[in-house]
This record gives structure tokens, C-alpha cells and sequence, in this order.
């Protein structure tokens, strides 16, 4: 049906105000949490110039490092110098291992990114289906079955599934490799070398996801409009599916993006299970080697990654609801 | 449009003739709808005890009674959503087939295609989340999933004009939320008349709507009886509504059928106590002695107050919508005063004005020559009561502490013996038993519930009340003591009130001067019964005419 103008413009401008509302408040989300970040690891005790060469080396040999990485100017300044490079993609040099901070984020990201998005693709691929049971079925067995796996699901941790998962698969059956990552050039082993960890840091989300959906579908079947649709001569199923799934998928998109935020950076245990190069290792290692530059901007790479992620379920909100198109 | 829809439309009833499964039994007679002893019990506790109904095709049949008294569960049953647990006994016929016997898979065919039904509240009873076009076509696309897409959407757009919603003027791209109430129940009935079925189930289809709004959807409904040539059953609360619609009135109380007669009939005869009790419910007035008015006591001058309106462009100021435009009355000490006016006239807007929650962009409103926004010694002698009684009680705390809570605004509250006394003379001033002072909001009903309000309101012994729809959702019966009480309170304590009602017939009976608003100002203004009497502005006029009247009775015809 083609889209009546009259009703289309005043829309699209709407949508238009309320992406750019939600913009300039990301641009000052980010500035405030730079700002922060960088305070907080400045503040934080130890000097990395000396840290770097050991405590018996020369005050002058000190001075001229510190003078290298670009410690010796005044703080506002190497806040806006850090700020710039960031912009322009330099990251600055990581003082542990001598080479271009971008470069090491962007290895890692490349094992972080796919492994966050794996694990998304699993939990939700495994929530939905049994939320939209456990709802269809309220209070009887399937119910019962899904309530319990997810309770199980809920309060296991993550590494546990691990270990159990190497265990099975990769030690009794040898389906998998317990750990390591062989890099992309076979994408084939890649993802198959992600796929025990994806399914470890899976689990406990669907438990969560499918909780919260099962419980937003059931809300969701108590209203009017689902009575309606049963009285047009929808069967139960239809009226789940058809009026039920969409009206229920609210809290379930914000909890999708909490839990990517998570993945990308909450993946330390997994990561170290695994042996995987990820975001989470690197972190790890940057603050017990007093490495500045790499703490700063991976976490800075975090929050933006947080933010944008915001920004999207912001987004994806107003194209589920079109009430909220008008909440500008 | 509506004329070409019509005859597009036209076709399908005689073709529909050669599809009936099965021809009406001889027993049944002409009735396409047959209820035969139907009784329902849900987890073990009866709410429907031997119905009989038949509704013949083209009949307009009104079921009405109190809330609980199994209207809506009658309508439900025949259309097999009964809810799950609920055990039926007795016949369910449609067109000679019981329904009773079919399982979900065949019901699914009915429901929709021979059975439609509207719902109560338009705006609840929409997905929100889909076009108004689309929740049309989906009527047509579940009964027959084979017709081409841009076949079923030009037939949902006809069935939305046809009803009332042409897609030059209400484009079938519309979500619910952009669309007004009466036009939501358009909606509403566009879905279930879509396939053109052969009954339709309307539950209290106008009971949320304005008057005029109302008046206008129940036009519409005879219109499509009319055309089709439907079997209407029609369940409301309310006695006038149908009174000059309905062939036949059935009276339902406590899951009987207690008594069902042409109208005309019922009308005159009223041969069972109960018809007779909620007719003169209907029609309650309130003994009201004349006072003359006192001292000025609220002032309401020049109130102002408008609210910013979503962006319709990115740059560029926001439009605004001017709720209340600079409106002035005075209410003296005693003083019993109406305001009447339909959904979205600003009377909540200056309500909460007037209770000091609401500030103004202009104007002053005082209470005895203090600010009410701003000084909270005015607020001290103004209290108010709501429409949901439920919703304004904190379920977890006791009736002690709920009608006690507006002790707050006074400086020095009482406390120990006096505090107990003066609960105890609120709950009897109100008609209750001191002794409930104990129980939680769940253990009352909803007239008591709305006692509880009006003692919660009195314990601080305010010179004024405000009743915002005080009794807009209570049966007739409850309502119709509910306003003696308010009378004699008002009597008793020298109260002065303002009484807030979309329901013109409520305000008549309760007070000495009324106020008609509209779009945020005051049109017409005067003493109760000269305004019901002889309205001189247009809107008002308007207002009086479509309010449903009920007949005289003992009057031979009723009102037609």
C-alpha cells in the first residue's frame, strides 16, 4: 500500500528529529566518557616510563622516555591530544610491546567482534523459540521444561558450560579443538574454533532472554487486542505470532543490547578458557603491565561500542513501535 | 465512496445463501442465533444458569444488566472464547449448527466469517503496533489466505469507508494511536464486519465513547443491521442506550435471563422487580434543597494553559495545543456546580488547575483569595474524588491509613483517640461501618470503594470536593446512591462541589448551576435546569440531542 504523503512527511521528520536528538546526546555521551576514562587512568598509581624500564634505571633515561611517549607535557593537553588521535584513528603507541595501539585493538577486535556476534546470533536463535513455547504453553509442560533450563541456564556461570563443553566435544569426541584461534584466512576453522566459546558465552543470555520474552509474551496475551484477533478467527498460534511477537519485543530489545555490550568486552574468562587473542585478554594484560595507552582506548573503543549499540536499540524501538516515532 | 462500496458489498450475501451448511432446523424456526439452556460455570462457580436466547436475522437484541450479571459471558460463549477452565452445558446454534460441539480448528472458521464481534474499549482493543488497513485485511486474508495482497487491502479500505473512515480523509496507513476514540471503534467494527457476517456481538461497543460520538456509532451499527441484514446482539449497561435501537430487551441479572420482551413492552410492562429497579436507577435523581450561594469561595480567573505538540518539522518551533483557553467562573461557599463537556475538552486539564498540580501560563485560580498553586493552606480545604476508586487506594495499606492520608496537609493532625474518632466519623458519614477501618482496599466493592474516596476526601472537612467522573464507572444502582449520599453530604456539611461529568443526566440531578465546555472554553453557563431546558449554544443543543434518553414510563411508545 503506498505510503500516504500527508501522514509520511510529518513522520519521516519525526524520526528524522528523534535520530538526531539521540546523535548530538551520543556526542556528548562520548565526550563526558572520555573525559572520565582518561581521568581515571591518570589518576591511577605508577609511572609507565618507569615501570617500562625497570626500577634501576637512569633518572635522565626516565626523563628522555617519558619524553618519547609524550608524558611530559601538561595533562589538558595530552587529554586533547589523546582525544585527537583518537579521531584520526591514531590510538598512540602501547608502551609494553612498541607498536600502534590501532593495530593491536584491531587484531583483537577481529576475533571479539565475530565471537560477540556468534553468541548473539546463538542465545537469540535458542531464546525466542523457547519463550514463544513456554508462553503458548503457559503452566504446562513445555512451560515447566523451558523455566527450568532457564533457571539452570540463569545460574550456572559461563566458564562451567565451558569446561563441560571442551570436556565433551573437544576432548571424549574430538569434534572440536580445546582452544586457540587460527585466524580468518580459513574462515571455515575460524568460525569452528569459535563455536565451543560462542556457545559457552550463549547460554546463560538465552537464559535470561528467553525469561524476559516469555514473561513479555504472556503480558502481551492478555491484552484486548489478542481477544480481538481471536474473534476475527485467528487460532491462539496466529494471534501469538501475528499481534503477539511484535508488541513483546520492547524489553526484549533492550536486554539484546545490554547483552551485546557485554559480549564484547565481558568475554575475559571465556576468552582466557578458550586461549582466544580477544578484547577481554588484551585488556587484561594492558592493566597488569601498566600499558596507559591501551587501557584508555580499549575501554574508549568499549564505551563507544556501548553507546552505538544504545543508539541502535534506540533506533530499532521506534521501528517496532511507531508510537514512540512521536516521542521526539 | 461508501455508496460504491456498498454495492460492491451487495454481491456477496446472495452468494452466501447457497453456502449455509446446514439449513435452520424446524425447531429453531427463524432464529439465527439460538442460546438453549446454555449454563457456564468457570472453576467450579456458575455465572450463566439456563440462558434462552434466540436472535433472529435483521433483530437488534439488547442484553443489559449489572456488571457480573453475565452479559459479557454470554456474548463470549457464543463466541467460543469462553476463558480456559470454563465448563458449558446446554445448546450454542448457529444457523441450526451447535457451536458447543465444534473444536478450535472449526470455531476458528466461524469466528470472523459468521460471528463478528466489537469490543468494549477502542482504545485497547487495536494492535498498536499495526495499520489500521492491515488489521482489516487480516479479517479477510485468515478466511481466505489465497486472495491477492492488493484484492484484500482495497477491500479493507472499502470496508474502512464503508464505516465511516474514507481513505481521503482517515488513510487505511494509520496506526491506531493517530486516530480519535470514536474512530477507533470504526475500526473496530470494520474488522468484524468485514466478511459481512451473518451475526454480530457488540459488547458495550459505545460505553467509552463521548455522547456524540456515541450517538454516531450507534447510527452507524443500525445502518449496517439494516443493510445486511444482521442479527445484532447488543450488550450494555445502560438502559437508555438502547432504549429506541433494540427490537428486543432481555434483563439479566446473576447469570439469569430474568426477564426479555419487545421493547415497547418491557418498557411498559417492567414485570419483574429488577427491570423496575435499574430503570428507576437509571433515572435517579438526587433530592437536592435549593441553597442560595454563599461567599465566593474559588475563583477561577482567565486560566490559561496550553502544551507543546510533537515537532512536526525538524527546525522550526513545536505547535501547540491550548487545553484551557482563558476561562473564568466562581464557585461560592456551598455552592453545587456541574461541568460537562466531552473527552478532550480540557476539563482533566483545568481540574488539575484547580487542585494546584496543573501551573498556568495565565490567569489566577484562588481559594478563598489564596493561591492554590502555590499556598497549601488552600489546598487544606479542597479535596477531590476520582473515577477509578481502585486505582487511587494503595492496595497494601489498611482503610485507617488510606482515608488518613490527607491528615498530611494539616500542620497539627490529630493523632491517638482523635485521630481513631475522626476516622470514625468519616466512614459513617459515608455509610460505612467504623469497624472496616481494619481491611485492606480488595475486601470492598466498587460503590464501597468509592465511599472510602468521598471519606477520605471529608476527613479533613474541606469547604470544597471536586468529583472528577466520580461516578462514571459504577452500575446504576451503586451510582444512583452514591449521588443521594452526595446530596445529603453536601445538605449536611454545607459542602460546596464541582461535579464533573461527560454523563449530562448525572449532572442534572445533582446540581444548582452547570458550565458546558468545549474546546477549552466555557460556551454556555447557567442554572442546571434552564440549560437542560432551553440550551442556546449550538454545541450545547448538540450535546442534548445525543444523549439517550430513556422513555416515560407507563408511555404506551417509547421515544423513537
Amino acid at each position: 500500500m503506498p505510503l500516504d504523503p500527508g501522514v509520511a512527511r510529518p513522520y519521516r521528520a519525526a524520526m528524522l528529529a528523534y535520530a538526531v536528538k539521540r546523535l548530538i546526546s551520543l556526542a556528548i555521551s562520548l565526550l563526558v566518557a572520555s573525559a572520565v576514562i582518561f581521568a581515571v587512568v591518570e589518576i591511577a598509581p605508577g609511572d609507565p616510563a618507569r615501570f617500562m624500564l625497570g626500577i634501576n634505571a637512569q633518572p635522565d633515561t626516565v626523563a628522555a622516555l617519558r619524553a618519547e611517549l609524550g608524558l611530559d607535557v601538561p595533562k589538558w593537553q595530552r587529554y586533547l591530544n589523546w582525544l585527537g588521535g583518537m579521531i584520526t584513528g591514531d590510538f598512540g603507541t602501547s608502551y609494553t610491546y612498541r607498536t600502534p595501539v590501532a593495530q593491536m585493538v584491531a587484531d583483537r577486535l577481529w576475533v571479539s567482534l565475530p565471537l560477540a556476534l556468534y553468541a548473539l546470533t546463538l542465545s537469540t536463535a535458542i531464546a525466542f523459540p523457547a519463550a514463544l513455547i513456554a508462553a503458548a504453553r503457559r503452566g504446562r509442560g513445555p512451560d515447566v521444561a523451558v523455566m527450568g533450563a532457564t533457571q539452570l541456564g540463569v545460574a550456572v556461570p559461563n566458564f562451567w558450560f565451558a569446561m563441560l563443553l571442551v570436556l565433551l566435544f573437544a576432548i571424549n569426541l574430538g569434534w572440536f579443538s580445546a582452544g586457540g584461534f587460527p585466524g580468518w584466512s580459513d574462515p571455515l576453522a575460524a568460525l569452528k574454533a569459535l563455536t565451543l566459546p560462542a556457545i559457552a558465552l550463549a547460554l546463560p543470555q538465552a537464559a535470561i532472554l528467553a525469561r524476559v520474552m516469555r514473561s513479555s509474551l504472556i503480558d502481551v496475551l492478555g491484552e484486548d487486542f489478542i481477544r480481538t484477533a481471536r474473534a476475527k478467527g485467528l487460532s491462539m498460534r496466529q494471534a501469538l505470532w501475528r499481534h503477539g511477537v511484535r508488541n513483546a519485543l520492547i524489553p526484549v530489545l533492550t536486554i539484546l543490547g545490554l547483552q551485546f555490550a557485554f559480549l564484547l568486552a565481558g568475554a575475559i574468562i571465556i576468552e582466557q578458557v578458550f586461549y582466544l587473542p580477544g578484547l577481554g585478554r588484551l585488556i587484561f594484560q594492558a592493566i597488569t603491565q601498566r600499558d596507559l595507552v591501551v587501557v584508555e582506548s580499549v575501554v574508549m573503543l568499549l564505551v563507544f561500542a556501548v553507546i552505538m549499540v544504545n543508539f541502535a536499540v534506540d533506533l530499532a524501538y521506534a521501528a517496532v513501535d511507531p508510537r514512540l516515532r512521536r516521542r521526539a | 465512496m461508501t455508496r460504491l462500496a456498498s454495492s460492491f458489498w451487495r454481491k456477496s450475501p446472495g452468494a452466501r445463501e447457497g453456502q449455509r451448511r446446514s439449513p435452520p432446523s424446524p425447531d429453531t424456526g427463524a432464529a439465527l442465533l439460538e442460546l438453549d439452556d446454555l449454563s457456564v460455570a468457570i472453576a467450579g462457580k456458575p455465572v450463566l444458569r439456563k440462558v434462552r436466547l434466540a436472535i433472529a436475522p435483521g433483530e437488534i437484541v439488547a442484553l443489559t444488566g449489572e456488571s457480573g450479571s453475565g452479559k459479557s459471558m454470554t456474548a463470549l460463549a457464543a463466541m467460543g472464547l469462553l476463558p480456559p477452565g470454563a465448563r458449558t452445558e446446554g445448546a450454542i446454534r448457529l444457523a441450526g449448527r451447535d457451536l458447543i460441539t465444534l473444536g478450535d480448528r472449526a470455531l476458528c472458521a466461524v469466528r470472523g466469517a459468521e460471528i463478528g464481534m466489537i469490543f468494549q474499549e477502542p482504545m485497547t482493543a487495536l494492535n498498536p503496533v499495526q495499520r489500521i488497513g492491515d488489521q482489516v485485511a487480516e479479517t479477510i486474508r485468515i478466511h481466505a489466505p489465497r486472495t491477492p495482497r492488493a484484492e484484500v487491502l482495497s477491500q479493507a479500505a472499502r470496508t474502512l469507508a464503508r464505516v465511516g473512515l474514507p481513505a481521503e480523509r482517515v488513510p487505511p496507513t494509520r496506526y491506531p494511536h493517530e486516530l480519535s476514540g470514536g474512530q477507533r471503534q470504526r475500526v473496530g467494527i470494520a474488522m468484524a464486519i468485514a466478511l459481512r457476517p451473518r451475526m454480530l456481538i457488540a459488547d458495550e461497543p459505545t460505553t467509552a465513547l463521548d455522547v456524540t460520538t456515541q450517538a454516531r456509532i450507534l447510527g452507524l451499527l443500525r445502518r449496517l443491521v439494516q443493510e445486511d441484514g444482521m442479527a445484532l446482539m447488543m450488550i450494555t449497561h445502560d438502559l437508555a442506550v438502547v432504549a429506541d435501537m433494540a427490537d428486543r430487551i432481555a434483563v439479566m441479572n446473576e447469570g439469569r435471563i430474568v426477564e426479555e420482551a419487545p421493547t415497547t413492552r418491557l418498557f411498559r410492562e417492567m414485570r419483574h422487580p429488577y427491570t423496575r429497579a435499574l430503570f428507576e436507577a437509571s433515572r435517579h435523581r438526587a433530592s437536592l434543597p435549593p441553597r442560595p450561594a454563599g461567599e465566593p469561595l474559588l475563583q477561577v480567573h482567565d486560566a490559561y494553559r496550553s502544551y507543546a505538540l510533537p515537532r512536526t518539522r525538524l527546525l522550526g518551533s513545536a505547535p501547540r495545543h491550548e487545553a484551557v483557553r482563558g476561562v473564568s467562573f466562581d464557585i461560592g461557599l456551598g455552592e453545587r456546580v456541574g461541568l460537562v463537556g466531552e473527552s478532550g475538552c480540557g476539563k482533566s486539564t483545568l481540574t488539575r488547575a484547580i487542585l494546584g498540580l496543573e501551573p498556568l501560563q495565565r490567569g489566577s485560580i484562588t481559594l478563598d483569595g489564596r493561591d492554590v498553586a502555590t499556598d497549601p493552606a488552600a489546598r487544606r480545604r479542597m479535596q477531590v474524588v476520582f473515577q477509578d476508586p481502585y486505582g487511587s487506594f494503595n492496595p497494601r495499606h489498611r482503610v485507617r491509613r488510606l482515608i488518613t492520608e490527607p491528615f498530611h496537609l494539616l500542620d497539627d493532625p490529630p493523632k491517638g483517640a482523635a485521630r481513631d474518632d475522626a476516622v470514625a466519623e468519616a466512614l459513617e458519614a459515608v455509610g460505612l461501618d467504623p469497624s472496616v477501618a481494619d481491611r485492606t482496599i480488595h475486601a470492598f466493592s466498587g460503590g464501597q470503594r468509592q465511599r472510602l474516596a468521598i471519606a477520605r476526601a471529608l476527613i479533613i472537612r474541606p469547604d470544597l470536593l471536586i468529583f472528577d467522573e466520580a461516578v462514571s464507572a459504577l452500575d446504576v444502582r451503586v451510582r444512583a446512591r452514591i449521588l443521594d449520599l452526595v446530596a445529603d453530604l453536601s445538605t449536611r456539611f454545607g459542602l460546596a462541589y464541582l461535579f464533573i461529568s461527560h454523563d449530562l443526566s448525572v449532572v442534572r440531578g445533582i446540581t444548582d448551576r452547570v458550565m458546558v465546555m468545549q474546546a477549552g472554553e466555557i460556551v454556555e453557563r447557567g442554572p442546571t435546569d434552564a440549560v437542560f431546558d432551553a440550551p442556546r449554544h449550538a454545541y450545547t443543543q448538540t450535546l442534548m440531542a445525543a444523549a439517550p434518553r430513556l422513555p416515560e414510563i407507563g408511555q404506551d411508545e417509547p421515544v423513537a
